[in-house]
Parts: C-alpha cells; sequence; structure tokens
C-alpha cells in the first residue's frame, strides 16, 4: 500500500497548470485540489464513460473511438482507433501498455495529468481493454515523477476498492489488472520499443525495425498496444459525450482538444488545453487566454514547437495553426506539444548546446552514430563557447549531423532570406530518432544565427597536413 | 551454407546493377558477400541474431519506394530489391561511422595485439575517411581490466558492437558481461564482482573485432604477420573441433576456432583454447627414459637413454613372457595411423588381445557397434527430439554443448533428461528428470510402456515424455555415462532397451576421450580388430598383413588390472594413458602396478603413471604431427603438424614403426605411406579413404559408413539400496587435475575443487551441517569430508565430482561393484 496523502493532508499540486478560458475536455478537473480523489472523481461524472461503455459491444467501443479520429499524443500522431486495429488474429495474449515516461525536454503535460486526474487515465486504460478485449494493462510512469507515481498508486488501490479495476469490474463478466512500473528515469525509454525492453526488465535500448510495431511483437513477444497518456485520458470524455461532440471541437483533420506545455520567456508560461489545429502560435504566446506574451515586452527570437527534437520556428512561423501536418511541412513539428519560447536576450550558441547536451547524456549508446556523434557536437559546441572554436568548426557541425542524419534537414523557411523550408521528418543512419534529434537544434541555429557562431570563433584553421592518401580498395 | 539456391525460392536481387540471386530470408549483407561483394560490418557475425548496433553496414536499398540508407545486416532479401553499395551516400555514411567508431578509440595499434588482423584497421583502410576530424580530448578508461582468469577487456579500444555480450548471452548462456552507462560513456563489464565465468570466454577474444578483448596466453607473445598457421583438429575432446594451430619460432602461441558447418561452428572451449600451452611446457619428456638398474630394492629412479637402448629392452621385456601375459592400455590420444600400428604390434605381432583404449570410463564397444549412428546435425535437425542419457556436455564436450543449446533455443529441438544430475541444459529441457542412480533401465522401461519400478511422479513425468517421443519422427539419443561410479553396463542396457523400442532413434555416444573412436575403429578394444570387425571375421582379411591374430577375447582395463593383482600381467604398456588418475578405482590400479613386471609407457608428460614405468618413450603431441582424427560421429579430419617436438621426442607412429622392426624385421609397413595404404587394405570401413591424402580432406571432414552389428549383453542385477545408505554419483567437471591442464599456465587454477554434496533434507536428517566434518564409508574404503547442501542432489544420493583437488574420492568407488552405496557417520 502506498503511503496516502490524503492521511497526511494534500501535497500541494506541483506547478504547471494555469486557469483559463475554453473547451476543458481533459483538464476539467484541474482546478480542484482533491482532483485526485476517487470521491472527486465520482462527483465530477467520473466513471461514466465506463459504465457507457460497458453497456456497448467491445466492437461499438472501438469504432466509436475510431470515428473520433483521435490521434495519439505521443508525438508521432498516428491515429489510436487504427493502431487499436493492428494486432494479428488470434494472438493471444495481449498488453497495453501505457506510455507514461514522459521526458522530452519542455515537455510536462502528461505529468500533469498522471497527477491531478490519474482516475481518468485509468478509466481510459479501462475502455481500451474493454474494447480490445484485454485482461492485462501496464502503466509505465517516468522514474523521476515521485507524485506522479504516489497518485497514481493511491488511485489503482481506490479503484481496485471500488471495483473498478479486478475480476467482474462493476459486477460484468469484465475483468482486468493494471500493474505500475516506475522506470529509472531514461529518456529513451519514451521510445515504445526501448520501454517495451525496460518493461521486461532490460536495458532500455530500441529493439530492432521491422517488426515496425510493437502492435505485431511486443511486450513478451505478444501484441502490445501502447498509448500514451493523453490520448486514453481522452476516452472518458469520447464514451460519455461521443464521436461526434468530440469532432466538434478542433479541426476536421484534427479534432478535439490537445494540452500544450509553454515554458521559457513568455510571461505566463503552463500547461493549456488548446483547440486543435484552430489556435495559432502567436495566440498562444500572445494571446490574453494563454501565455500573455514575451517577458519584459521583449521580441520574439525563436520557439520549439514540438518538444527538444523538433527544429526552431522563428517569427515568420507565428501564424501557423497548431496542426501537426502545417508545421510538419513548415519544417518541424509539434510533437509531443511541448514548446520552449525564447526572448531576444537568448544566446543561441548556448541554447543550442542545452538541447544537445540533453540529447548526448541521453543517448542510450546502441547506434555508433549517435553514441559517438552526439558528444562530439556537445563538445565542438563547448569549445566554441570556452573561446577555442575554429572557422571549420561550424562546417564540421553541420557534417557531424548529416552523418546522423543524412539528406537535407528539416528547418524553417526564411522568406527574407529566401530560404525554403524543408519538411519533417529527417533521415537517419540510426535505429530510432534520438540521434537526429540532435541536429534539430544545430541546423536550426547555424541556418539562422551563423553570425553569433562566427563572433566567437576567435582562432584560425591549423594548415592542413594533409596527405593525398590513396584508399585501397579490397 | 552456399548451396545452389532451388529455381523456385530463390530471389532476384540486384546488387551495384548485377543481377544476384539469394535465398529468401537471407539477410542482405550475406547474400552480397556469397556473390562477392564485400560490405563492412563490425557488429555483423553469421553465427549470432543481428543487432544493427554499429551502422557499418549501411547501404542504399531500394525495395520499390526509392532508396534508402538500410542496414543491410538486418534486411533480408527480398524479390527485385535493388542495392548500391557504391553510391556517394552509401560511400559518405560508412565513412561518417568510420570516422564515429574512430574518434574514441585510442589508435595504439602498435601496442595492439589485434594490430596487423585488426577488421578496425582493415575496414578503415579500405572504406574510411582518411583522416580525423576530431581534435577534442578522447574518452579514457583504465587500460586492460581483467573480466575473468585469461580474458582482458581494454574498454578504450572498444566500439560496442555487441558481439562479445550477445554471443555470453545467445550462444553460451552466460550473460555474465553487458553493458552499463548509457551515452558516450555506454562500456561493456561484468557486473560487481562477478567474473566472466564461462567455459566459452575465449570465444570473445576471436570475434572481437577490434583489439579491446585480448585472452592472456597470447598478450604480448606476438604480431598476427608473424604467425604461420596451419588449420588442423583439436585432438583434446572427442568432437574434434576444427580449429587454427598459429606457431612463430617453432612454438605454438594460439589456437583459434574454425567455422565447420558440420562441426564446431567457429567455437571452442577454453580449455581446448589454451591447452597448447600445456605442450610447449619445459616439463615435457623430451626423451627415452629406463629405471636404472643399480639401486636394486631402492625406490625406482629414471634415467635418460638412448632410442636403441630403450626399444632393445622394449624387446626383450616382450620376449620374456608370453602373449596373453601382456596388457596394452590407452591410445586414444593417438593419430588413426599410429593406432591401427599399435594394434597390429599388440594383436598381429605380439599376439595378445588384452588391449583397450578405455579406462573403464567408456562404454563396450560392442554395444556401441550394435546402435543406430548419429552425426551432430541429425541431432541437432530443427524440431527433432533429443534424449540425453547421461553425461553433461556441457562439462565434458564444451562445443558439442553449444551446438545443442542452439538447437534446442533457435531450431526448436525438444530435450529429454533422463540422469540422476542436474546438468548444464537442464534449464532448457522440455522435460528434465531425475533418474535415481543405476535406474536408467527402468526409466527406459517405463518410457516404452513396460512395468517398471520407478517411484510415481517419475512415471507421470515419462507418460508426458512417451507422447512427445511418439510424434516424432526424428529422435537422436545422447549416450554417455552418467556416473563414473557406476558400471557402464546400466546405461548400455538402457540403450539397447531405447533402440529396440525406437527401431529409427540415432546415437550419438559422448566418448570423452580424443580420438577413442579412431581406436576403436583401429582395434584398440579386445574382441576388435582394424575396422571394427570381431576376431574370428577379421583374421581371414588380416592373415597377409599380421602374422598372428589373437583367437580369443583379451581382457577389458578393469579384467587386466585384476588379472595383474593376481599376478597374470607381466608387462604392461600405457599408450599415453594414466591409470592412476584417469581410472575410478585407484586402489586396484596401484595393486596392479606393484605386481607387474615391466611397465612400459609413451607419453609426453610425466604422470603419475609414467612415474612408475620401467621404459619410458618420449612421444610429440597433437601440434607436432601429421595424421588424422576420427571425432564422435566418424568423421575423420586431418591433424596437421605445426612445430617440432622438444628433444629427440617422437610421433607415436614413429615409434611404432620402429618396434615393428625390431619385433619382426621385413614385415611392413616401413614407411608412412605404406602405413596409411596397408590401413585401407585390411580395414572394411577404411577402404575407400585415402590416408596418404588426409591433409586435403576441407574443413567438414569426412564421415565413415560403419556397419552396424548385433550384440547382446547380460542384465546385471543391481542391488537395492539399504536404508541410510547414499548411492555415489560421480561426474566429470571440465576443469579439473587432468596432466595437461595442469602444465598449462592459463588452465591450471580454473579446477572448482572438491564439492561433495547432498541433499539438504537428507543432511537435516542425519544431523549436519554444511560446517561438520563427516566420514563417508564405501566398501574399500573411507574420506573425511564436508558437504555441501545442495537442493539439486536428488536425495538418497551423495554427488562429487570427478580428479579435484581435496579428498580422493576414487577411495569410495569399488570397479567390481555395479553401483557404490556409502554410509555416512558424523564425525
Amino acid at each position: 500500500m502506498v503511503e496516502s496523502s490524503l492521511q497526511t493532508g494534500y501535497v500541494k499540486h506541483a506547478p504547471g497548470f494555469v486557469e483559463n478560458e475554453g473547451p476543458k475536455l481533459i483538464t476539467s478537473r484541474f482546478k480542484h485540489a482533491d482532483s485526485f480523489t476517487l470521491d472527486k472523481y465520482l462527483s465530477t461524472g467520473g466513471y461514466e464513460g465506463l459504465k457507457s461503455s460497458l453497456n456497448r459491444s467491445p466492437g461499438q467501443v472501438h469504432d466509436e473511438v475510431r470515428e473520433a479520429s483521435l490521434l495519439g499524443r505521443g508525438g508521432a500522431g498516428f491515429p489510436a482507433g487504427i493502431k487499436w486495429g493492428f494486432p494479428p488474429e488470434g494472438v493471444w495474449p495481449r498488453y497495453l501498455v501505457v506510455n507514461g515516461d514522459e521526458s522530452e525536454i519542455g515537455t510536462y503535460k502528461d505529468r500533469l495529468l498522471m497527477e491531478r486526474d490519474p482516475h481518468q487515465l485509468i478509466e481510459g486504460v479501462l475502455i481500451a481493454c474493454y474494447a480490445l478485449g484485454l485482461s492485462q494493462a501496464f502503466l509505465y510512469v517516468r522514474g523521476e515523477m515521485a507524485l506522479a507515481q504516489e497518485r497514481i498508486a493511491l488511485a489503482l488501490d481506490e479503484a481496485y476498492e471500488a471495483g473498478y479495476i479486478g475480476k467482474n469490474i462493476l459486477d460484468t463478466k469484465f475483468s482486468v489488472d493494471v500493474v505500475m512500473h516506475w522506470g529509472a528515469g531514461a529518456y529513451i525509454v519514451g521510445e515504445e520499443t526501448a520501454l517495451i525492453e525496460s518493461l521486461e526488465g532490460k536495458r532500455g535500448m530500441p529493439r530492432l525495425k521491422p517488426p515496425y510495431f510493437p502492435a505485431a511483437i511486443g511486450l513478451y513477444g505478444k501484441p502490445t498496444i501502447v498509448n500514451n497518456v493523453e490520448t486514453l485520458s481522452n476516452l472518458p470524455w469520447i464514451l460519455n459525450n461521443g464521436a461526434s461532440a468530440y469532432k466538434g471541437f478542433g479541426s476536421e483533420s484534427s479534432p478535439g482538444t490537445r494540452m500544450f506545455a509553454i515554458s521559457g520567456h513568455v510571461k505566463r508560461p503552463g500547461v493549456y488545453e488548446v483547440e486543435h489545429g484552430v489556435t495559432t502560435f502567436r495566440e498562444l504566446f500572445y494571446g490574453d487566454n494563454f501565455c500573455r506574451g514575451i517577458r519584459d515586452d521583449n521580441e520574439l527570437k525563436m520557439f520549439i514547437p514540438g518538444g527538444g527534437s523538433a527544429p526552431w520556428f522563428f517569427q515568420e512561423q507565428l501564424d501557423l495553426p497548431l496542426e501537426a501536418s502545417a508545421v510538419g511541412a513548415a519544417g518541424s513539428m509539434l510533437g509531443s506539444g511541448a514548446m520552449v519560447v525564447m526572448d531576444e536576450t537568448t544566446d543561441a550558441v548556448k541554447a543550442c548546446l542545452s538541447v544537445v547536451r540533453f540529447f548526448a547524456r541521453e543517448s542510450c549508446g546502441k547506434c555508433s552514430p549517435c553514441r559517438e556523434g552526439t558528444t562530439w557536437e556537445e563538445k565542438i559546441l563547448q569549445r566554441i563557447l570556452d573561446g577555442d572554436g575554429r572557422p571549420s568548426d561550424i562546417d564540421l557541425l553541420l557534417d557531424i549531423g548529416d552523418n546522423i542524419s543524412p539528406g537535407p534537414y528539416p528547418a524553417a523557411a526564411f522568406s527574407d532570406e529566401g530560404l525554403d523550408a524543408v519538411p519533417f521528418p529527417p533521415s537517419q543512419t540510426t535505429i530510432c530518432p534520438l540521434g537526429p534529434s540532435s541536429v534539430a537544434p544545430i541546423v536550426s541555429a547555424i541556418r539562422r544565427f551563423r553570425n553569433e557562431f562566427d563572433s566567437l570563433i576567435t582562432r584560425r584553421d591549423p594548415i592542413p597536413l594533409s596527405l593525398e592518401v590513396e584508399k585501397v580498395v579490397t | 551454407m552456399t548451396d545452389i539456391t532451388s529455381a523456385e525460392t530463390a530471389v532476384s536481387i540486384t546488387v551495384d546493377g548485377k543481377k544476384v540471386t539469394a535465398k529468401p530470408g537471407e539477410l542482405l549483407i550475406d547474400a552480397c558477400e556469397r556473390n562477392g561483394t564485400y560490405i563492412p560490418r563490425f557488429c555483423h557475425h553469421s553465427r549470432m541474431q543481428p543487432v544493427g548496433m554499429c551502422r557499418m553496414c549501411l547501404v542504399e536499398i531500394d525495395t520499390g519506394r526509392g532508396p534508402a540508407l538500410q542496414p543491410s545486416c538486418m534486411i533480408e532479401c527480398s524479390n527485385e530489391m535493388v542495392v548500391d553499395t557504391q553510391s556517394k551516400k552509401t560511400i559518405k555514411a560508412q565513412e561518417g561511422v568510420l570516422e564515429f567508431l574512430l574518434i574514441n578509440h585510442p589508435l595504439d595499434c602498435p601496442i595492439c595485439d589485434k594490430g596487423g588482423e585488426c577488421p578496425l584497421q582493415d575496414q578503415t583502410m579500405a572504406f574510411g575517411p582518411g583522416e580525423s576530424r576530431f581534435i577534442e580530448e578522447k574518452r579514457t578508461y583504465r587500460k586492460p581490466i581483467p573480466v575473468n582468469e585469461n580474458v582482458f577487456l581494454d574498454r578504450e579500444r572498444c566500439v560496442l558492437c555487441d558481439r562479445c555480450t550477445r554471443f555470453a548471452d545467445q550462444v553460451a548462456g552466460d550473460s555474465l558481461i553487458h553493458f552499463i552507462d548509457r551515452g558516450n560513456k555506454t562500456q561493456v563489464n561484468t557486473y560487481p564482482d562477478q567474473p566472466f565465468s564461462s567455459y566459452f570466454s575465449g570465444n570473445t577474444v576471436q570475434i572481437c573485432p577490434v583489439g579491446a578483448l585480448t585472452a592472456a596466453p597470447f598478450r604480448f607473445k606476438a604480431r598476427p604477420w608473424d604467425l604461420t598457421e596451419v588449420e588442423s583438429t583439436s585432438t583434446f575432446d572427442s568432437v574434434g573441433n576444427r580449429i587454427s594451430v598459429q606457431e612463430s619460432r617453432d612454438r605454438v602461441l594460439r589456437f583459434t576456432g574454425v567455422d565447420s558447418d558440420s562441426v564446431n561452428w567457429g567455437w571452442l572451449t577454453d580449455k581446448e583454447r589454451f591447452i597448447f600451452e600445456a605442450y610447449s611446457n619445459e616439463n615435457r619428456l623430451s626423451g627415452p627414459l629406463t629405471t636404472n638398474e643399480v639401486a636394486e630394492g631402492s625406490q625406482k629412479h629414471a634415467v635418460a637413454t638412448s632410442w636403441s637402448e630403450a626399444y632393445e629392452k622394449f624387446v626383450k621385456a616382450i620376449n620374456e613372457t608370453t602373449p596373453e601375459r601382456i596388457a596394452v592400455i590407452g591410445g586414444s590420444r593417438l593419430t588413426n595411423e599410429a593406432q591401427y600400428i599399435w594394434s597390429k604390434i599388440a594383436k598381429g605381432i605380439i599376439g595378445t588381445d588384452n588391449v583397450d583404449a578405455q579406462l573403464d570410463d567408456g562404454f563396450s564397444p560392442e554395444v556401441l557397434l550394435s546402435l543406430n549412428p548419429s552425426t551432430i546435425d541429425k541431432t541437432c535437425k530443427p524440431g527433432g527430439v533429443i534424449i540425453l542419457l547421461g553425461a553433461d556436455p556441457k562439462e565434458e564436450l564444451g562445443a558439442l554443448y553449444l551446438r545443442l543449446r542452439h538447437a534446442i533455443l533457435q531450431d526448436q529441438c525438444k530435450l529429454i533428461e533422463l540422469t540422476p544430475t542436474k546438468t548444464g541444459l537442464s534449464q532448457l529441457a522440455t522435460h528434465s528428470i531425475r533418474v535415481p542412480p543405476g535406474k536408467t533401465l527402468e526409466a527406459v522401461k517405463a518410457l516404452s510402456g513396460e512395468p517398471s519400478e520407478l517411484e510415481d511422479d517419475i512415471l507421470k513425468e515419462l507418460t508426458k515424455v512417451e507422447k512427445i517421443i511418439k510424434n516424432n519422427d526424428s529422435i537422436s539419443v545422447l549416450l554417455g555415462r552418467t556416473s563414473l561410479a557406476e558400471t557402464s553396463s546400466i546405461v548400455e542396457e538402457g540403450a539397447i532397451k531405447l533402440q529396440e523400442y525406437l527401431p529409427k532413434a540415432s546415437f550419438l555416444p559422448l566418448l570423452r576421450r580424443g580420438n577413442i573412436n579412431g581406436a576403436i575403429d583401429m582395434g584398440l578394444s579386445p574382441g576388435l580388430l582394424p575396422g571394427r570387425c570381431d576376431l574370428e571375421e577379421g583374421s581371414d582379411k588380416l592373415q597377409n598383413y599380421w602374422p598372428t591374430c589373437p583367437t580369443h577375447k583379451g581382457f577389458k582395463t578393469k579384467e587386466m588390472f585384476e588379472a595383474a593383482t593376481d599376478g597374470q600381467i607381466d608387462v604392461l604398456i600405457l599408450l599415453a594413458a594414466d591409470p592412476i588418475m584417469d581410472f575410478p578405482d585407484s586402489q586396484l590400479v596401484q595393486e596392479a602396478l606393484d605386481r607387474i613386471e615391466t611397465v612400459i609407457a609413451v607419453d609426453i608428460f610425466a604422470t603419475d603413471s609414467v612415474l612408475q614405468a620401467d621404459i619410458v618413450l618420449a612421444a610429440a603431441t597433437a601440434t607436432e604431427i601429421e595424421g588424422s582424427f576420427t571425432n564422435l560421429e566418424g568423421r575423420i579430419s586431418p591433424i596437421r603438424k605445426s612445430v617440432t617436438p622438444p628433444g629427440t621426442a617422437r610421433p607415436d607412429w614413429m615409434i611404432a614403426l620402429d618396434l615393428v622392426q625390431y619385433l619382426a624385421p621385413n614385415l611392413g609397413p616401413s614407411t608412412f605411406k605404406e602405413l596409411c595404404e596397408e590401413i585401407s587394405l585390411v580395414s572394411g570401413i577404411h577402404k575407400d579413404f585415402d590416408f596418404s591424402k588426409v591433409e586435403q580432406i576441407d574443413k567438414e571432414g569426412v564421415v565413415l559408413n560403419r556397419g552396424k552389428n548385433k550384440t547382446q549383453t547380460s542384465l546385471i542385477k543391481i542391488p537395492k539400496q539399504k536404508a541410510n545408505s547414499f548411492r555415489l554419483v560421480v561426474t566429470r567437471s571440465m576443469y579439473d587435475k587432468g596432466v595437461l591442464s595442469a602444465h598449462s599456465s592459463a588452465l591450471k587454477g580454473l579446477a572448482p575443487g572438491s564439492r561433495i554434496k547432498a541433499n539438504p533434507k537428507d543432511m537435516e536428517k542425519l544431523g549436519i551441517t554444511s560446517d561438520s566434518t563427516v566420514r563417508l564409508i564405501g566398501l574399500k574404503g573411507e574420506i573425511q569430508t564436508r558437504l555441501t547442501p545442495d537442493p539439486e542432489t536428488t536425495r538418497g544420493t551423495i554427488h562429487a565430482l570427478w580428479n579435484q583437488d581435496g579428498p580422493d574420492i576414487r577411495k569410495l568407488i569399488d570397479s567390481s561393484l555395479p553401483v557404490n552405496d556409502l554410509k555416512i557417520e558424523k564425525i
């Protein structure tokens, strides 16, 4: 049993949530101090979605979700209803794994969902299990999120006791076990195959592809559906209100709402639930209902639109809608919905180093280009900042990037310089996209702020001692 | 591996504009190599599963959706695939990966043992960028750390290809080395305070694509380009692994495994890999010795002599007695050719049939000849059933263990164990059944549906096994000694019964000693003549070549010693045999040796038995001779000479040919070529085999087609175990006090030592703990020891390891009994 915060008095909510106007599909309970308790959950319409599901056949529930075009919120944006249809016929058992290893730079939306409304997530898990005919689900929570772990554990205990989880849920034949597992703090475990490895007790390293989806061969070699926390948290609302009501929000291709976590140099950073595909970046950063502008009314220098792996955007991209396809075509990604806003006082090289260092430290060490390349990049950037940079370092950085992610790297357009956007995603020489992610800040910063690099470079290149060696071909 | 793909299933791919065919499901990197296009790689190894870790094998592959860089070690060939290994993008990616691998590599090639045969060096030359752009500080670690007694790991040189860690996990099943830390600090290491204690650790050195893993016996001994290598066969155990023997300055410095499809797949046990150290040990016998005759009554004292004097003494000793009072023991370490000529000397010239190559630790040849023969490939046939009747392959025949492990894990073979003790394969077995010692026949009876006196829970398991056997066509039996403290008849009867019940089943005998199968083929066994025929059948064929031939079946080793204690043996010839060490009943051997007039030893070391010999003939060993070897499948493969023997030591066949001239002048053969010809003429099973051209055989060897005889054994009665007595089970472990291990610096410290195990429940009942000293009392002797509680040991048994330091377990073995029961007394 987990020591209950109810007995010790409420632990103050961790920061991150900002109250504002607008549709609230999944953050409606966030404003309550006791939002994580079963009592509060039940008094605000909790577990109604589950009851409504149990009155229908699993196929009907699946159809409802497919109909709602619920897009995965982990970053790739793949429709959940279609993903659910992937497991090969006749292969049992199957598992549901909830990816709560949220650790992308700037992302903290799943943390809030787990801390402030764990029952909503559990209800989503149960609905998914019912629709898919599963009886075992695993909740993988990031190692550092202590409060989330505690509250989920507490919620699981309450739900088991109240008969929402376990044998014969609500006196039906439907039975599910939900197990929470917490990680040891590795970013790469957010990659679904690495998460499965970690859940199996192995070193968290991405698996070989093919098979491309764990839905075919996943946990313990069985078909496994891996869904993000936010994706599943949407299910109670959809089942309560129906797919058509859900599609009433957002744009046609991206229905519903999305949670965006905004940090950096804005006046009111936080997590906002925003209509999907309708709002623009400008509205989000400058709107009164949201971030209320840049700190000290400074100029915006650049922003990361979707987590540390996303190429940077600049003033020119502010009017893009918050929609995956539009952002992708403009040369970046919406990813996990984490935005970092940087104002004119920011040092582009330092910002770049900060992101690159993150990826260098989080590389799992499997693929040579990522393991060696990211650290090399970090060392060069540090050297430039230390005043030991050489003119050739800039081309070297770009070429290391090219060896990790060959070909033109996704980048935003600069209308004034006549540079076109290179669409997302990049190509890669590695198994997973972690290595290529480290290239994003480098390409973005050098393409836009080369002058800042140049001004830091004080040394000359050494005179090449190159011997033209003819290659021996075997 | 390179069989022609059949037209229906082959897929057609284009490699660099050239159309080639590939097998369906074949990895692209293998298909390209088979068709002459080498794609660089570090992590890919054809005997292990792909991991896609190094990214060196990236090539541009177009499967209809446009060319994309993909690792060729993970992509299976599909029809119409277009591959470009020379495109600009491919070359850039490969150069990029090599640059990444080299930036933190110390480039200490001048002092690296791998320099000169290093895939990283070679591939950098062929596929890498000309120079490095890396000017930062390199990653440093403490220079080599020992991961076990013989293997050193230099983490600075490591390129993290996952080969050693995959080998440990997938192939050997000892996942004791693993990646720790992450990102740029990722490194291979052992678990804290837990060495990489694997019988197979040396293989990681062999497959390491850089100089990160080095083996102590080779460190700083020679540069690879100074080595001269010959491909040979390991004579150490009866699997007959293919090896490459590498020498410099007339000294063998390294053995490496050769990838033979049908035998060892390139793997060796550490014992086989490092045993060469013993061959160049300074204590090798370097010339003939005799005891000096001056010291009458006092201790025997060996003095060096000349070969002619030694031969004359040999002949004198033979001529002073009659043939039936002469005995020959041993011969399994000899080549086939030497075995034949010794067989001829003993049986065809002297005329004694008291010849046995086995030391009561094997099986009766008659029984082996009555069973369907098998091969390793046949045993490991995908989807088949393997029945293990005895002996632990992991401890006794390591390379075979790796093949069996692969068959079970990757090829869906089912293993059924009917053994008294747990083995290295038990945890992989479909059914691992503990048959009480002495009850093998009962277990087989129960399996074939006959009434049996086994306990109910075992019978229940056996009915499940019966179902598996019934539904499978491919059944192979591994036949080994379950215990050295019981008679071989126990397993032999089980085997014969099993062959009756399953006429299609084939048997692989796990006789452990090197060329023991060749020895049986050549007639070094009582009642047998070369070609595995009996005395009656063979004598006609031999009369043109052999002046005489025994008419009555002679003694087995055990019977020889028993006869010797009665004074019936005057001369004993030991052909590289050490009965004092290797015969289960050591007291019997000592009594016998004390009574025998003249002991003649042909050996390479002064073993305990050789020290008691009157005439010692120094022999050459496996790296010093030419010849051939017959493995447990009956596969003949060549043994090649690499270095010269020490002093005047001579190859066994040469010693034997000399003796032929002394014993029966003018009788052939007199040259090696004549010897080879004579074998083919007299031995039925070798008639199509040309021994003089044996070095032309490729690494797969040639499997002999051996006939099958009928046999019958008389049922022996196993006495019922008395209450409060404990049945003794003695098994071998990989490392023991054996003379070769003792003379190899890499191996001598590895023996686990005596650990006599009992079931903790039995110990509790007797009121003893692991701290209390107890007296184990057998019929002939007793020892004082402590018992180790082990829940895996069957109740009512005592499990001990053979030939270890500590109390001498052989004192408890009386070889005249079918089983040995002990009493335990608390002191």
